[in-house]
């Protein structure tokens, strides 16, 4: 490689535009004739509908159509699919595209409305009368687990999916153990929640008998192909196009929503273009939560504090619907080992069925509840034996030497478990260093002595990223020179238009300028599977490099019969192929992209040096051999094996108020190991935003659900994402072990900020304050209640 | 029902501009779709995030929160307004670049219009200060490190020294 782009914090590409408020995001989209839905939504958590009145919308100047359940027929009338089956998914139940019959949360939705702009569609959504007949709502897991009402008639316990992995005898290990322990840990309901939320708006061109659906979603190479089955067409009349998104953290990789099957199929029928923009409201009540799980832990150790075994069982809040799934229960119930050797291990789940909106995977994605349980607990060990907590966990974890090392579950991609490398006791030292471990005790203690309270806590975890089955990638070398890059994964803010630019343009030896990235565009690349999971940098990246490669092979073979030299002899720089130590024997790389595109036309003044009567050359074979195509392009796939393994150490110190409670984050120090970086300025802003996440999730946020199933904070007033004035200054250092597992040496960065988050102040807290915290998120007045709790 | 339509005219960015709306038509609304503004981006439509900002009369506003009629002759200036005179990026815009001060872009407008109302009135800003400065804005992407930097970045910027 010539120019050396990899591991550069050059600034993004995509931020002139949208720092000008140049972005072109979906709500953005308005054209001539568009139309505008808004949806009648259930105020029950569950109900029957007995009758729906549209009368009353019929007056509203501006309506076009209602719909209900009633107007769907064939794919359209199915209930919407189950994304990822699994044998343990028992009684999967998706929703309908719009409710028939019966309702199963607030939010859930019974009638689309379209009018001519989205005022009028709201007020005539108000006019539509639905009578509900309601049934005793399921909400929270011990209602839930009792199954004395049931969300779903036909699944008598609530249950939607029961999983077990074990590895060795663990209740044996925990039998014979010189020392056990119990805990019950538990997380509550959160929600993904980025600044914009979910949005379609679809385009039925009669002519051409195409569908053009714009979708703010994490998929939409899936998407396309969920269309065109769930409305009849044929896939190559379905083009989704994902605009400029703002932000996703996991909610919008399900697919197809309600909406994304309706505004579509609303647009086909009225021959006119429809939108819908969710509202913050809508957000709340009828996207998709995460994070609810209550735990139950039995681990058995060695005077030293080593595990000999772990059993853990736990019960999973999946909402009223599972379309994604099993997803983040086993996530959790295989990332909670962590860096650690654990004996042996069982984990078991169920996963129960609420009258609450459904939970599919925020950013973290089952992670930051194993390793909240994992820390918790190796924070227990340390206290029932009087060790430092982060002696016991070196003492625990997996050496360097001992990888790859096989944990011997299944992960969530169906594969064997197997952590690719890593240095867990480097991370540790680094970590402990960077916050001041060793010394913090003298901290504590002067601190102590001023009457003021602070504690330290450090939490470890092991994070599987970059999971397949595969990602690819198109690149071309236009006659100007410019190179086009396209893959079929899409972007909510990672930056992938420079990062996955940089790595081309390393590749090809152009400059990163020269290089124009899309992402996320049924148009420009069919095959794809999406971005979550920590996933489209190792996917992606390292499609890109395959197809960049497989293009500067190319050019260098035809620069080389061009100069009549070796191309082995040739480099590319600037965007010039010359001869390596004669830079006057040279030709630009356009020109190159002009000879591998043998013309019959001089369309313009480039072309005519590739027209038949100006190439010289042999005569004897085909313009274009049979092993060739024309054109300086390539596409290149990226398909794994296995996921690779991030991994990170978080240590935080906080403040307790000895009056208020209150609780203040002092430090918050990050060591973060993905691999190698493409660009060390956009991992550390996803290391940013994953913290304040992970601040927010333990301190703040917390999605409230009444015993009716109403969800009471269904606002930004209420719902308490951290602003500025709640995130503290986070200080990073990073580790780089490559991943053996991918030419770019390459870990997927996206998740890892939020994932200790919730186990790492949890432990911060239980040192300043002395009492155990083993339910999170903690506010002041739960605090002062363990206080309390603890006094009497 | 058709509803009743007021004329608003007001000047946006420096260029007069103006529809015929129903009085109830936010301005949000109206500068994203009457006026094909979109740079002025809509989080939570209550006031709560500040992506809505936007300047009338040169002080900060929630536009999400504001009638199009109530703004008739007063003068605002969107993020696609923050521009430099020469039509390139503006230094609080430029700042926000050097400094990774977005990732998805989504709350950045609401942050660039607050950012400049505030470096007119505190032109050298400490650490502190920038991190109050914004702390009326939502972002759920950055945490807000790289936003406060952009601040002082942009504060610099604005004094004329590039380094
Ligand atoms: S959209 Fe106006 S403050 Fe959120
Ligand atoms: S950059 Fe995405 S919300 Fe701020």
């Amino acid at each position: 490689m010539t120019t050396k782009l990899f591991g550069e914090p050059i600034p993004r590409r995509e931020d002139p535009r949208l720092v000008a408020g140049a972005g072109r995001y979906l709500d953005d989209i308005d054209e001539p004739g568009q139309l505008a839905a808004a949806f009648v939504r259930s105020p029950h958590a569950h109900a029957s509908i007995v009758d729906i009145d549209v009368t009353g919308a019929l007056e509203v100047d501006g309506l076009v159509a209602v719909y209900t359940y009633e107007d769907l027929a064939g794919p359209l009338a199915q209930p919407l699919p189950l994304l990822i089956p699994h044998p343990s998914l028992r009684a999967a139940r998706t929703p309908y595209p719009l409710a028939k019959d019966r309702v199963r949360h607030v939010g859930e939705a019974v009638a689309m409305v379209v009018a001519t702009d989205r005022y009028l569609a709201e007020d005539a959504a108000q006019r539509i009368r639905v009578t509900y007949q309601p049934l005793p709502p399921v909400v929270g897991l011990d209602a839930a687990s009792k199954a004395g009402h049931l969300v779903h008639e036909d699944v008598p316990d609530n249950v939607s999916a029961h999983l077990v992995q074990e590895v060795g005898d663990a209740a044996a290990a925990i039998a014979a153990a010189p020392h056990r322990l119990h805990l019950e840990l538990h997380i509550e309901r959160s929600a993904s929640m980025p600044m914009e939320g979910r949005g379609v708006h679809a385009r039925w061109d009669e002519t051409d008998r195409s569908l053009r659906v714009y979708s703010s979603t994490q998929t939409s190479t899936s998407l396309r192909f969920a269309l065109a089955a769930k409305l009849d067409l044929p896939v190559d009349r379905v083009e989704v196009v994902t605009p400029d998104v703002g932000g996703g953290f996991g909610v919008k990789i399900v697919h197809p929503w309600p909406e994304e099957v309706l505004v579509p199929w609303a647009a086909i029928r009225l021959r006119r273009p429809v939108k819908w923009a969710e509202d913050r409201r809508e957000h709340f009540i009828s996207s998709a939560h995460e994070r609810g799980q209550q735990h139950s832990v039995d681990v058995g150790f060695d005077d030293d504090g080593r595990l000999l075994g772990l059993s853990v069982k736990f019960l999973h809040d999946n909402g009223a619907y599972t379309p994604y799934g099993i997803i983040v229960p086993q996530v959790t119930s295989t990332q909670l080992p962590g860096p650690y050797r654990l004996g042996a291990y069982r984990v078991e789940f169920h996963s129960l069925y609420t009258n609450t909106v459904q939970v599919t995977p925020y950013r973290g994605a089952g992670r930051p509840h194993g390793v909240f349980v994992m820390e918790r607990t190796m924070d227990a060990i340390a206290a029932a034996l009087g060790l430092d907590r982060t002696v016991v966990r070196e003492r625990n974890f997996i050496q360097p030497e001992q990888m790859p090392y096989d944990q011997g579950l299944i992960f969530q991609d169906g594969r064997p478990l197997v952590y690719d490398s890593g240095d867990y006791p480097a991370a540790l030292r680094l970590a402990k260093k960077l916050v001041g471990w060793d010394e913090f005790t003298a901290v504590r203690e002067q601190a102590r002595a001023q009457g003021r309270r602070v504690g330290i806590g450090i939490a470890c975890y092991v994070e599987g990223t970059g999971v397949g089955p595969y990602e690819g990638a198109y690149v071309r070398v236009e006659t100007t020179g410019k190179v086009v890059v396209a893959t079929g994964l899409t972007t909510q803010g990672q930056g992938h238009e420079t990062v996955f630019a940089q790595i081309a343009a390393d590749q090809l030896g152009v400059p990163v300028e020269n290089v124009n990235v899309v992402t996320g565009d049924t148009r420009r690349f069919a095959f794809a599977v999406g971005t979550f999971a920590s996933r489209a940098a190792v996917m992606s990246g390292n499609a890109v490099a395959a197809a960049a490669g497989k293009v500067r092979a190319k050019a260098l073979r035809i620069a080389g019969e061009a100069l009549e030299v070796d191309p082995a002899d040739l480099s590319i720089v600037d965007g010039v192929v010359s001869v390596k130590g004669t830079p006057q024997a040279a030709i630009p790389l356009a020109s190159v992209a002009v000879l591998a595109n043998p013309l019959r036309y001089a369309f313009d003044e480039q072309a005519k040096q590739a027209t038949q009567f100006a190439v010289g050359g042999g005569i004897h074979r085909p313009p274009v051999a049979e092993d060739d195509e024309p054109g300086l392009a390539a596409t290149g796939y990226y398909s794994p094996v296995r996921s690779t393994f991030a991994n990170g150490v978080h240590a935080a110190v906080v403040e307790t108020d000895p009056e208020t409670a209150e609780i203040r984050i002092l430090r918050y120090c990050v060591v973060h190991d993905c691999g190698r970086l493409i660009n060390p300025r956009i991992v550390q802003g996803q290391v940013h935003g994953g913290v304040a996440q992970g601040v927010g999730g333990a301190l703040y946020e917390r999605i409230v659900y009444d015993e009716h199933g109403q969800l009471l904070n269904a606002s930004y007033m209420d719902f308490l994402i951290p602003y500025a004035s709640e995130v503290p200054a986070i200080e990073i250092d990073h580790l780089q072990t490559p991943s053996p597992l991918n030419p770019l040496g390459i870990k997927g960065a996206g998740e890892a900020g939020v994932i200790p988050g919730a186990a790492v102040l949890a432990a911060a807290i239980e040192d300043a304050e002395g009492i155990p915290v083993h339910r999170m998120p903690i506010c002041p007045s739960e605090l002062w209640e363990l206080r309390n709790a603890d006094h009497r | 029902m058709a509803e009743p339509m007021h004329e608003v005219a007001l000047t946006v960015n420096g260029v007069p501009r103006g529809a015929a709306v129903p009085a109830r038509r936010l301005l949000s609304d109206f500068l994203r779709h009457d006026l094909g503004l979109t740079g002025t981006h809509v989080g939570c439509e209550h006031g709560v995030c500040g992506a809505c900002t936007v300047l009338l009369d040169g002080e900060p506003v929630r536009s999400c929160l504001l009638f199009a009629v109530t703004v008739d002759g007063a003068e605002v200036t969107t993020v696609e307004g923050c521009r430099s005179a020469d039509g390139g990026l503006g230094p609080v815009q430029q700042a926000f670049q050097d400094c990774h001060g977005l990732q998805c872009g989504f709350c950045t407008p609401g942050f660039i219009t607050t950012v400049t109302a505030y470096l007119r009135e505190n032109p050298d800003p400490d650490q502190e200060q920038a991190r109050d400065a914004i702390g009326g804005n939502l972002c759920r992407c950055t945490g807000y490190q790289n936003i406060v930097a952009s601040v002082l970045r942009a504060a610099q910027l604005q004094r004329g020294g590039a380094g």
